[in-house]
């Protein structure tokens, strides 16, 4: 069951110097169209600028988008009045990069708690409260003796467990994770992602989880979507992906996760250049100017998203490489090089 | 860190503050101060508005430790009753600027968009003009009484709380956790005084003492000018105007000067050390 539709959705950001500056206009999302299964993983993956964050928070109602739609159990998100925004935000959260700037440095760990449950009357009186306070700080594995403190009395990993007891404070079933792990050190994101999981598992939760980190998204994530300057060029099941990407874009991505054996030789696409900028994006296909396999077409024709394979969409206009029968000839293009 | 972790904000605040040497030095006159316009019926040795005919113009001596002036009225006793003036003037004109101020300025932050360009139009405006001249003519078109003035100075105090205000809620209102409490369903009231507002209050508290400073000479220049406190009010700026008129009997405007000066000087001590004191709890 689809609990998440987005439907062509954009959001253009207009920047403006002075009063009668020159306006830019930067889009972060284009025309993006994903689905979110109840109860699913789904990642979200791309370069840093690829509008990963800015889709989540359309997704979780923080912004507003310029066009398209957002359905939630069917209802557009985008056009809820008040009273229905409100009760929007009891079944979405979202939990933040930066646990250093997601909590309140002047807000106690019990008034943290407490406040969505204030705000929801979720529990009433003092005694609820506590009790609710004490099960969510247990429920993130801290002890509730730290009730009392304040943010800047924790280490990152403690922090980031904090925001998630904050966000399970008003039993949302469905949570984004904007790059959730990707400010702690490696030792607790995993102790993290193992949390996430087992929350995830427990309370039935669906989770959209924006990372760049890929090995983390292998191990958590049921399908993985890989953003490009603010456009889906592929969907697919984690396990195929991981085994075999369709889209040039993602097969490079796959090649940058480093491998702990200096002795490895694998053949990877190495992008030349940087992303170009969401200001001035290329024509046609937003990945041709670093695409190995680009054509002339490719600076005419936006390629849609289309299946490529069970459960797979890829946007690319070369039906040889989409078809996945000749997945090493890729790799082994001028453009490829072998890790001595 | 332990046994200050239950500890209220305002306490960790002024622990620190006491433990800041010329925070707590300027904290102390202001308690003297207070302490003095509180008391100043037992403290003040004569009625400050009665005229000893016997003693005019007298030099400081053991019976009028700081002299008396032009009508023979006992100056120490002026000086401790004008602490009143004074603290009325710092406590509410400038508590006044600062909840005026900080509501407009919070207002124009976070509304943004055509809200905040109106706003800060009159603000600016506000501020085209030098602070006293501005003052000198709201006292003009309310009249001249102590109570005008405190208003006049408290409009005058308006656009730097609003801008300041405003400034911070620009870089707060879009941090994480701000966000956070929008996605929890905050209202934009709770989310204004319960995310925003604690994040401000600091500097606002800094700005404020220094202000306060600001605000009682812009008093004395009021009063000095006659459009303060009305006579027979002590007041140490219309003292000092008195005094100019006899420039041999110093003792006239040299204490009240100084009454003045040390004032000025402590609360730029605590705005000082207030501002060392919540720079240091944010760097933690």
């Amino acid at each position: 069951m689809t609990l998440v539709e987005v439907r062509e959705l954009h959001k253009q950001f207009v920047l403006r110097k002075g009063l009668f500056g020159k306006v830019s206009r930067v889009n972060a999302v284009s025309d993006v169209s994903l689905n979110v299964v109840q109860g699913e993983v789904l990642a979200l993956v791309g370069e840093s600028g690829s509008g990963k964050s800015t889709l989540g928070r359309l997704v979780a109602r923080l912004d507003t988008p310029t066009a398209g739609e957002i359905l939630y159990n069917g209802a557009n998100v985008a056009s809820l009045n008040a009273r229905q925004l409100f009760a929007f935000r009891r079944h979405v959260q979202m939990i933040f990069q930066d646990p250093y700037a997601s909590l309140n440095p002047h807000m106690r760990v019990r008034d943290m708690l407490a406040e969505p449950l204030q705000i929801h009357g979720l529990a009433r009186g003092r005694n609820a409260i506590g009790a609710r306070i004490e099960q969510l700080m247990g429920a993130v594995g801290l002890s509730s003796t730290l009730a009392s403190r304040f943010p800047h009395e924790f280490s990152g990993g403690q922090r980031q467990r904090l925001s998630i007891a904050r966000a399970l404070a008003v039993e949302p079933e469905f949570i984004v994770a904007d790059e959730a792990v990707s400010a702690l050190d490696v030792s607790t994101q995993a102790q993290v992602v193992n949390l996430l999981s087992d929350l995830k598992r427990k309370l039935r939760l669906t989770v959209l989880f924006i990372s760049h980190n890929l090995a983390i998204v292998q191990n958590v994530a049921d399908r993985v979507a890989v953003l490009y300057l603010g456009r889906i060029l592929e969907v697919a099941p984690t396990e195929d992906l991981f085994a075999q990407a369709r889209h040039p874009y993602t097969q490079a991505l796959l090649g940058a996760i480093p491998v702990p054996d200096p002795t490895a030789r694998r053949k990877r696409i190495v992008l030349k250049g940087e992303i170009p900028s969401p200001m001035r994006p290329p024509s046609g296909c937003v990945f041709r100017t670093r695409c190995p396999h680009a054509l002339a077409d490719c600076a005419r024709i936006v390629p849609p998203l289309r299946p490529v394979g069970a459960g797979r969409l890829a946007a690319c206009i070369r039906d040889d490489l989409m078809s996945g029968s000749a997945p090493q000839a890729i790799a082994s293009t001028t453009s490829s090089r072998a890790i001595p | 860190m332990e046994t200050l972790g239950s500890a209220p904000r305002w306490r960790l605040a002024l622990t620190a503050l006491l433990h800041h040497r010329l925070g707590a030095f300027g904290l102390c006159v202001c308690a003297l101060v207070v302490f003095t316009a509180l008391l100043a019926p037992w403290i003040a040795p004569y009625d400050p508005s009665v005229s000893d005919y016997e003693a005019i113009l007298s030099p400081p001596s053991l019976t009028h430790w700081l002299g008396t002036d032009d009508l023979g009225r006992d100056i120490l006793s002026r000086i401790v009753w004008g602490t009143q003036v004074s603290l009325q003037v710092s406590l509410i004109a400038v508590s006044g600027a600062i909840v005026l101020g900080s509501v407009v300025g919070m207002i124009s932050g976070y509304a943004g968009g055509w809200i905040d360009d109106a706003i800060m139009r009159v603000i600016d405006a506000m501020l085209a003009f030098p602070t006293l001249i501005l003052a000198l003519g709201i006292v003009a078109v309310l009249g001249p009484t102590l109570v005008n003035a405190m208003i006049a100075i408290t409009i005058v105090n308006i656009p730097n709380f609003a801008r300041l205000v405003r400034a911070q809620v620009l870089s707060i209102r879009h941090m994480d956790f701000v966000s956070a409490a929008r996605g929890l369903g905050a209202s934009r009231v709770r989310i204004m005084f319960r995310h925003i507002w604690p994040s401000v209050i600091g500097n606002v508290l800094v700005y404020g003492s220094l202000t306060a400073s600001t605000a009682l000479i812009t008093e004395s220049s009021l009063s000095f000018l006659g459009l303060g406190a009305q006579p027979p009010t002590p007041s140490w700026g219309s003292m000092l105007s008195s005094g100019m008129q006899y420039w041999d009997a110093w003792w006239m405007s040299v204490f009240p000067g100084v009454a003045l000066f040390s004032v000025v000087l402590a609360l730029n001590f605590v705005g000082d050390g207030l501002r060392d004191v919540l720079d240091a709890r944010i760097t933690e």
